[in-house]
């Protein structure tokens, strides 16, 4: 049994469609990434997810239980963060109280007290950075933040937009790892959307790969690293074939 | 002899000054979390003036007991206010909710002119206060004035404690920096907004009942409000210790006006500091001017 399932699902942007009848299943434990151009509507199903956008058709199951309609915040309480994509942590708020704000919905004190130990162990930074402004970090350390943040709520799922968006290589792999050892250590399943595919393919277990709010493939990542097309549209490998001089013509073929 | 009047008249500006303050700070707190103009901070004020006057002089409840009275009751009032009519307007322009503040104001001006006993004449209470001074050589200091510095200055402490270390006060902050992010988190946006609308007509309230024993309790006192306008925005309109010194600014200048100016200053004063801080500095002494994000 899935710990999240979505069927057909169907999200408006005001009057424009944005992702046409989708359906995911994510295993409890795995790390699960959707791949997609800009505006392919990744964003549009974490947001239908996490309960910002009500899906118009469609179920959302979340450990057996219908989530979609519920409110954003009884989401939060079942286990599920969105991480959202730009970061958006709170400016003027040192990096204790947006760790704070993670935990709104908790009551447990002492695994509050610990939890704060766990974020600051696998993001050294905030522990240095306790009492500092989260508006005058840098990116990357913003983005370290929004993630021990989001795992101050103990999710079950976590959902990450673009989590390297606008960072170093060197940080983005920091990040990376991070995630992976979150996963295997705190056993958090995590949707991940990305554009850099070849870090989400190298990263997650399970790959989606997304064409204007479709799903047009889906498959194992080890698998979908050798699919021709994803190869040349995703990780920019090109065949240095006549083909190549011609590039134009060669077509998606899910198209 | 001259250094004495100067003193007065300062303190006397100051206590003012406290009152706009408080004002102001109801005005920059609803505004930062709710982005909500209110104009109907005023008739707030004035019905908590009119509740501790009831319970005063009707009930003959103690002074303490009717001031708690006015500011629990404007509280609830703050919070009736938000759930019956400005929660249906979420997501609306921002005039149409501050008309609609503008209509309440009508309405409770209205209500008090037809409550019996109330109507459209001025009335007065003693506080513990009244006529009671305090003597250093041969300045004297009414107490009243006294008691609305301790208040405010109290009052701030707890405002300032209630922002920084509670749950509630933190999450006020945050879904007024990014209210997404605030869903994001499980921040229940409307609670917070009800919240802050209880604790700002609260506030309201309580600067009503400090300033009864200055202004008098009548259906117009909420015109009071119209002179922490520029205390609110010398002080940036987004920043609370702003509105506090911008309060404080505008007090003590309307005072020491009225006093070595000739008659009719003391009204203009306020707006004329308002036009100058504003020439110099367009976001206001504390205003962060805001960067558009790219």
């Amino acid at each position: 049994m899935p710990l999240l399932k979505i069927r057909n699902i169907e999200s408006y942007y005001g009057p424009i469609m944005a992702i046409k009848g989708v359906s995911l299943d994510i295993e409890e434990g795995s790390i699960v990434t959707i791949l997609g151009a800009n505006g392919a509507g990744k964003t549009t199903i974490l947001k239908t997810i996490s309960g910002v956008l009500e899906p118009e058709k469609g179920t959302i199951e979340f450990q057996e239980e219908r989530i979609d309609g519920v409110s954003p915040a009884d989401i939060v309480r079942r286990g599920i963060v969105h991480v959202p994509e730009g970061r958006e942590v709170f400016d003027d708020l040192t990096v204790r109280e947006n760790l704070m704000m993670g935990s709104y919905l908790r009551k447990d004190r002492l695994g509050i007290k610990n939890d704060v130990e766990m974020v600051c162990d696998y993001f050294p930074i905030l522990r240095e950075r306790t009492n500092q402004l989260a508006g005058y970090m840098s990116g990357g350390e913003q983005q370290m933040l929004a993630m021990a943040r989001a795992l101050m709520a103990r999710p079950k799922l976590m959902l990450l937009d673009e989590p390297s968006l606008g960072l170093s290589p060197a940080l983005m792999n920091d990040i990376f790892l991070i995630v992976r050892r979150i996963n295997e250590e705190q056993k958090t399943t995590i949707l991940l959307v990305e554009q850099n595919a070849r870090m989400a393919l190298a990263l997650a277990h399970f790959g989606y790969i997304l064409d204007l709010g479709r799903f047009v493939m889906e498959n194992t990542c080890e698998e979908l690293k050798e699919n021709e097309d994803v190869k040349e549209f995703y990780l920019g490998v090109k065949e240095a074939t006549v083909r190549d001089t011609k590039r134009w013509k060669r077509k998606k073929k899910w198209r | 002899m001259v250094l004495v009047e100067f003193t007065q008249t300062v303190i006397t500006g100051v206590s003012v000054g406290c009152i706009y303050a408080l004002v102001a700070l109801g005005l920059v707190i609803l505004f930062k979390a709710t982005e909500v103009f209110s104009f109907v901070h005023g008739e707030i004020m004035m019905l908590g003036a009119f509740i501790a006057f009831t319970c005063i002089t009707f009930f003959h409840m103690s002074y303490i007991l009717s001031f708690l009275a006015a500011v629990f009751i404007t509280g609830l009032l703050g919070i009736g206010i938000e759930r019956l009519t400005v929660r249906p307007l979420i997501g609306e322009p921002v005039f149409v909710i501050a008309i609609l503040t503008i209509g309440l104001g009508y309405v409770f001006r209205a209500f008090v002119s037809m409550v019996p006993q109330w109507g459209t004449e001025t009335w007065g209470f003693k506080t513990p206060f009244s006529d009671q001074y305090l003597r250093s050589g041969e300045l004297v200091i009414a107490q009243d004035l006294v008691f609305i510095i301790v208040c405010t200055v109290l009052l701030i402490l707890v405002l300032a404690a209630f922002f920084r270390f509670t749950k509630a006060g933190v999450a006020l902050r945050a879904t007024s920096q990014n209210q997404l992010a605030a869903v994001y988190m499980g921040i229940g946006v409307n609670k917070v907004f009800t919240l802050t609308w209880a604790i700002t007509a609260a506030l309201g309230g309580i600067a009503g009942v400090l300033v009864s024993p200055l202004t008098f309790v009548h259906m117009y006192m909420g015109l009071f409000v119209i002179k922490a306008f520029p205390a609110a925005v010398l002080g940036g309109f987004s920043s609370i210790p702003g509105a506090i010194v911008g309060g404080l600014i505008i007090g003590v200048a309307e005072s020491l006006s009225g006093f070595y100016l000739p008659e009719g200053w003391k009204s203009v004063t306020p707006w004329i500091i308002l036009i100058l801080i504003l020439l110099v500095r367009p976001q206001g002494l504390f205003g962060i001017q805001e960067k558009k994000k790219v």
